[in-house]
């Protein structure tokens, strides 16, 4: 009966005590912000990103043009060595 | 023949548009929620509308090429599959900047973004399968370029059928309403992407029809 009791008094207690637990003031637990309560000098600027992502378009489309320019450099030249080689026409 | 007299005064036009991008750009309105990172969308956009031509260029080529045997079209497929990995990569690096600042993260595994990779893995593998397939791999590309224009469809409806983190389709629907400052300047960047998408897949089939006169002149010549 004891046993019983003892039981049922640490239960309440452990229950109580986080039913009755009120969350720390002035600021969360796990450091969580929201974004729009941040300060300006905090939040991520947004200048990188945009112009990384043009530059990127940039470089991207001339790196690929440059590839197909020197590609069909490559073919012509072959062309015109065998249209050398055979003497004859070639389209 | 039509194509190569267009090429140096659509290649003009292009250029004096790319030249003006940038202004049109600066000069449009702020979205209010995420401000100086939105103006990532007057590129990204554009580009997933030229990978969506020139996908549906490659499907309707590599159809052409698998039924009727037709070179030519086999030719316009490798072009346009080039085109498409290309476009897919801006799409997916923009999108990535774009969204490390807006979600925080700099990519999320949700239906939208899942599926647009996988799509370009599909049309990396076409241009692996063209290049290392040894005799007969430009079929086995063809079938893959089919297999990629079949996915294109879920891509785009991906984000009305699924939760994802990814903008519905019905931003740009809404937009002309919205703001119309905002919506002409996608669809100027828009239509000078296409331009400049068109000019490259030019470029790209004379690469092609190139490599193939010389092919044919080596083998006539070894006859």
């Amino acid at each position: 009966m004891l046993r019983r009791i003892s039981l049922a008094l640490v239960t309440f207690m452990l229950v109580g005590v986080t039913a009755f637990a009120q969350p720390p003031q002035g600021g969360s637990p796990d450091g969580f912000v929201p974004l729009s309560s941040l300060p300006p000098g905090e939040e991520m600027p947004a200048a990188p990103f945009v112009v990384g992502a043009y530059a990127f378009f940039l470089l991207l489309m001339l790196f690929y043009l440059w590839t197909i320019w020197n590609r069909l450099s490559k073919v012509e030249r072959d062309l015109k060595e065998f249209e050398r080689r055979h003497g004859g026409a070639t389209r | 023949m039509v194509m190569r007299k267009l090429f140096v005064p659509m290649l003009v036009i292009t250029a004096a548009m790319f030249a003006y991008s940038p202004i049109a750009i600066a000069n449009a309105p702020y979205e209010s929620t995420m401000r100086l990172v939105q103006k990532i969308f007057y590129y990204h956009f554009p580009a997933w509308m030229a990978l969506t031509v020139s996908v549906t260029v490659c499907t309707v080529a590599s159809a052409v090429y698998l039924f009727k045997g037709n070179a030519r079209a086999d030719r316009i497929a490798a072009a346009a599959a080039e085109i498409t990995v290309i476009f897919g990569l801006f799409g997916l690096v923009s999108g990535s900047l774009w969204g490390r600042k807006a979600w925080g993260v700099w990519w999320q595994w949700d239906a939208r973004l899942t599926m647009a990779f996988l799509l370009e893995l599909i049309f990396f593998g076409y241009i692996l399968v063209r290049n290392y397939g040894g005799p007969g791999a430009e079929k086995l590309a063809a079938a893959m370029g089919i297999f990629g224009g079949a996915t294109a469809p879920f891509v785009y409806k991906s984000v009305d059928w699924w939760r994802t983190v990814h903008p519905k389709t019905s931003v740009m629907t809404t937009l002309g309403e919205t703001s119309p400052q905002m919506w002409y300047v996608v669809w100027f960047c828009t239509f000078t992407i296409l331009l400049f998408m068109g000019l490259l897949l030019a470029a790209r089939i004379r690469l092609e029809e190139q490599r193939a006169t010389l092919d044919r002149l080596y083998l006539e010549a070894e006859d």
